[in-house]
């Protein structure tokens, strides 16, 4: 029972996210080109929303449904692992044209092939705990 | 009710992306989906092989069932809430599309060439669908996250190194759609 906020929620993400094309590879094309709004706005809506939220929860101390301060991750700092990952990433994504959250989604929507992307992304993320102790990935 | 049943625009889609950030944060968890795949390797017996895969994977099956929700719902939408599977793209996006040998952008979620199941038939595509699945699944990890954990919850946390990350995501989304991508499609 303790799981079914998080199908709901998932649930609710999936809507979304197909209901607004965020799923769609054209607008992730169209993104790249900027040659459309859609996306940043997407995005750029979603992170104010949440920069806003998150001020207030931090400034009146709010309480989660457990009882405790919010929980929030600091990241570590570094350049070339978030600039080199993420440019990785990027390549990927304008070739997919679908993050993973959106991956999963299209499953739901009966694209058949995404099968072969989410198997091998998670073959991807396999081989990176292969590596990630190499000089060259630090 | 219509409205359900037409494209959302980014003003009601933005905020309810937020809405499930702070909703998940309410309940004690963070938002980012592509841990979950880290999570499914160390289902899978990877701690045997790497460290990176032995944690309590027990602790992160409630986004596992996230992910689950959202195939649900990807379905859910598709067979009831959508009139119809058209995109209302640039016009400049499908010129240059149709350049590069893509006919009619638009007329579905996705491109045929690239996701139809007659295109399987070519080895060329299991190859681009192969790379870029690796690309995202190894970049992300490398990377730390993905749109949902850098692009949405580290900026909206004012996290540099999200932003770096997100900066990273345009580098390569940019070399790909306007370097690679017309050579390979």
């Amino acid at each position: 029972m303790k799981y079914i906020k998080f199908i709901v929620l998932g649930m609710f993400f999936g809507i979304i996210l197909s209901k607004a094309e965020i799923i769609s590879w054209y607008r992730i094309h169209e993104m790249f080109r900027f040659e459309s709004f859609h996306m940043f706005g997407v995005i750029g809506s979603a992170v104010v929303v949440g920069i806003i939220s998150i001020q207030i929860i931090k400034r009146t101390k709010a309480k989660n449904s457990l009882g405790e301060e919010f929980h929030y991750t600091d990241k570590k700092m570094s350049i070339k692992k978030y600039l080199l990952g993420g440019s990785i990433f990027g390549l990927g994504w304008a070739m997919i044209g679908a993050c993973p959250g959106p991956m999963f989604i299209l499953l739901g929507k009966g694209v058949a092939s995404i099968v072969i992307v989410i198997l091998s992304a998670i073959l991807g993320t396999f081989i990176y705990g292969l590596v990630k102790n190499y000089r060259i990935f630090k | 009710m219509d409205w359900i049943l037409e494209p959302w625009p980014w003003y009601v889609a933005g905020p309810l992306i937020a809405l499930v950030m702070m909703l998940l944060m309410y309940f004690g968890k963070s938002f980012g989906v592509s841990s979950t795949m880290r999570t499914m390797c160390s289902m899978a017996g990877a701690g045997k092989i790497s460290d990176f895969f032995k944690f309590d994977w027990k602790a992160q099956i409630w986004n596992i069932i996230f992910i689950c929700g959202a195939i649900a719902g990807g379905f859910i939408a598709h067979n009831y809430l959508s009139a119809h599977h058209v995109v209302d793209l640039n016009p400049k996006t499908i010129a240059s599309l149709k350049s590069i040998g893509i006919e009619n952008a638009g007329s579905s979620f996705m491109p045929d060439s690239i996701f139809g199941i007659d295109a399987l038939s070519d080895w060329k595509t299991w190859l681009f669908l192969i790379v870029g699945g690796l690309f995202v699944g190894f970049g992300s990890r490398y990377a730390g996250g993905c749109t949902s954990g850098h692009g949405i919850s580290g900026l909206s946390n004012l996290q540099l190194p999200s932003l770096i990350a997100v900066i990273g995501f345009f580098i390569g989304g940019i070399i790909m759609t306007y370097f690679i991508l017309p050579y390979i499609l």
